[in-house]
């Protein structure tokens, strides 16, 4: 469990964490970066899983389930629509799906 | 076990976090999803042998229900999400983002909804009693940032998608949606006092409502900050419903996306040259503003596509402006073989692309990237700026606002002030376009009758053959 003072740690380290991520960031890449951590926040699904796990009666239940249903739409999707975006990128030398090459 | 657990969910936050790192460059940026990926899968894997899960009567239920609910919901985003157009893609992220933003406010409700039984039970004083209060507190601020991301991602999508065209819901919108916010705050903090149920359903309709009115006056243009905006808030939301269930990797995946979509969106509002309160406070290309700008003089000149093939053929360096049109019309395939013939010929082609082309930066890349245009062919604003004095002819395609000189020179204009591509420097300019109207914005373009330029009317795709056959019969 994580509980008061080190929760707010971990909420300023992932904070600055975020930030120099982005920082550098070339304008091509705006888009599907912007999908990817579309995508990371479909982590939610692991909250929704727990959620409708100690769900005990009928309507939290329902809740539960469309947590978990809506969490997998997201994790799902934003995987699906950025590992598409990303596919694409290539170089003029290789046009192969090689990927990495500099 | 609970050992193996938190472990797992620390590695996936690493993972997710290294994930992004690398999709922040175009070389490792595939292997970053691939990371990311991996991540989530071993998170989701773990948490079905979690404590909370397994350890209560109705376990059997729930993990069936579980299961079934992630084959619904994510058989649905996989077919979608492989089947919509590269064009489409801005308001299929706005619609998983809401996914994700209505997935945390859904978790608030059951932590809600447990406490407000408790409370009625007698087992519990108050929501504070049986959540502690600080969880409370956030349970219920990830409640209110959850649900209005989710509502007006649905709205930026459908507005997006075009089946949602009205920018006008009430008069006085903005004073309306002040009041409603007070009335939010409000009944977040009743909620927070009493345990109701009536007031805990009123706080959600009231919330949804809420993220409505906000997104509803937004222009199209803005969308795409709003889009962004609203998926680092579902991060924050998601960060904070990681706090009510004490959850590390929810914690740390939900901040990184909060902060790094923060700077996300200031850098897009940035390159639009707007600011994110402008982006709520003014409906850009909506209000009167662009209806009141400045006529332009002069006649737009046509040109023949034959003319445009040899003019291209013999020029020394082509450059290409592509826009959102060009997307529209399918046209860049034609335009990459067209590239590809004058690359043979001799002749030096770049592409530029101005921060905002496309729907959201660097949508306009995606675009070419599937059409299979290298992206080292592909240029910057600032890095092709100078460039075009040197330029014997500039294709611009389906663009129009991103390339308009009156945003450098005249201050009547609502683009006044935004970077545009210096499009009119280059010796000849050649603006392929449907007929002669005004752009995504609504503005005058000053570029379409300068003396330089010529006019090529009629459909991308179709133009962009004739140039192919132009080419190719010299």
């Amino acid at each position: 469990m994580i509980e008061g003072l080190a929760a707010v740690y971990i909420f300023l380290l992932a904070g600055f964490t975020g930030f120099e991520i982005i920082s550098r960031v070339p304008v091509i890449l705006h888009t599907p970066l912007m999908s990817g951590s579309n995508f990371v926040h479909g982590i939610v699904l692991v909250g929704a899983m727990i959620a409708l796990g100690i769900a005990e009666t009928t309507s939290q239940q329902v809740i539960g389930f469309i947590a978990v249903l809506l969490a997998a739409g997201n994790a799902v999707g934003g995987y699906v629509v950025t590992e598409r975006m990303l596919e694409m990128f290539k170089t003029t030398g290789k046009t192969d799906n090689k990927g990495a090459h500099k | 076990m609970e050992l193996i657990i938190q472990f797992s969910y620390l590695l996936a936050a690493v993972l997710f976090i290294l994930g992004l790192k690398q999709m922040s460059s175009p070389v490792t940026a595939r292997r970053g999803i691939h990371w990311a990926g991996a991540g989530m899968v071993l998170a989701t894997l773990v948490t079905f042998a979690a404590e909370e899960i397994t350890g209560n009567e109705q376990a059997a239920t729930n993990v069936m229900l579980i299961i079934i609910a992630i084959a619904l919901g994510g058989g649905y985003a996989w077919y979608t999400g492989k089947r919509v157009a590269m064009t489409d893609m801005p308001q299929m992220i706005a619609m998983y983002n809401g996914m994700g933003g209505g997935a945390a406010a859904a978790i608030a409700a059951v932590e809600l909804l447990k406490a407000q039984a408790a409370v009625e039970a007698g087992t519990a004083s108050s929501m504070a009693g049986y959540l502690g209060a600080d969880v409370a507190i956030l349970a219920i601020l990830g409640a209110i940032i959850g649900t209005i991301a989710f509502s007006g991602s649905i709205i930026a999508w459908a507005k997006l998608d075009g089946r949602l065209n009205t920018s006008k819901l009430l008069p006085q919108q903005q004073l309306i949606n002040l009041v409603l916010a007070v009335v939010l705050v409000g009944l977040a903090i009743s909620v927070y006092m009493t345990g109701s149920l009536n007031l805990i359903i009123a706080f959600f309709v009231l919330a949804l409502v809420l993220g409505i009115f906000i997104t509803v006056p937004v222009g199209g243009a803005d969308m795409p900050v709003i889009i962004s905006l609203f998926n680092a808030l579902t991060g924050l939301a998601v960060a904070f419903e990681g706090y009510v269930l004490g959850n590390a990797a929810m914690i740390i995946a939900g901040t990184v996306v909060g902060s790094a979509g923060t700077l996300l969106t200031h850098l897009m509002a940035k390159a639009m040259n707007r600011s994110v309160a402008s982006v709520f406070f003014s409906g850009f290309g909506t209000g009167p503003a662009a209806a009141a700008s400045a006529d332009v003089d002069g006649t737009q000149k046509e040109v023949q596509a034959q003319d445009v093939g040899i003019m291209m053929a013999y020029a020394t360096q082509v450059i290409v402006i592509p826009g959102y049109g060009m997307a529209v019309a399918q046209a860049q395939h034609k335009i990459w073989e067209l590239t590809q013939l004058l690359t043979e010929k001799g002749v030096k082609v770049k592409f530029a692309i101005h921060p905002v082309a496309g729907r959201m930066p660097g949508h306009m890349n995606v675009l070419l990237a599937e059409a299979g245009v290298p992206y080292d062919m592909i240029y910057d604003m600032e890095d092709i700026n100078a460039d075009f004095p040197n330029t014997t002819v500039t294709l611009v395609i389906g663009a129009n606002d991103v390339v308009n000189p009156a945003a450098k020179k005249d201050p009547s204009s609502p683009l006044y002030g935004m970077p545009t591509l210096n499009a009119e420097a280059s010796q000849n300019v050649i603006v392929i376009k449907r007929g002669r109207g005004t752009g995504f914005s609504g503005v005058e373009n000053p570029l379409f009758v300068a003396d330089n330029t010529r006019m090529l009317f009629g459909d991308g795709q179709k133009v962009a053959n004739q140039l192919i056959q132009a080419v190719k019969e010299l």
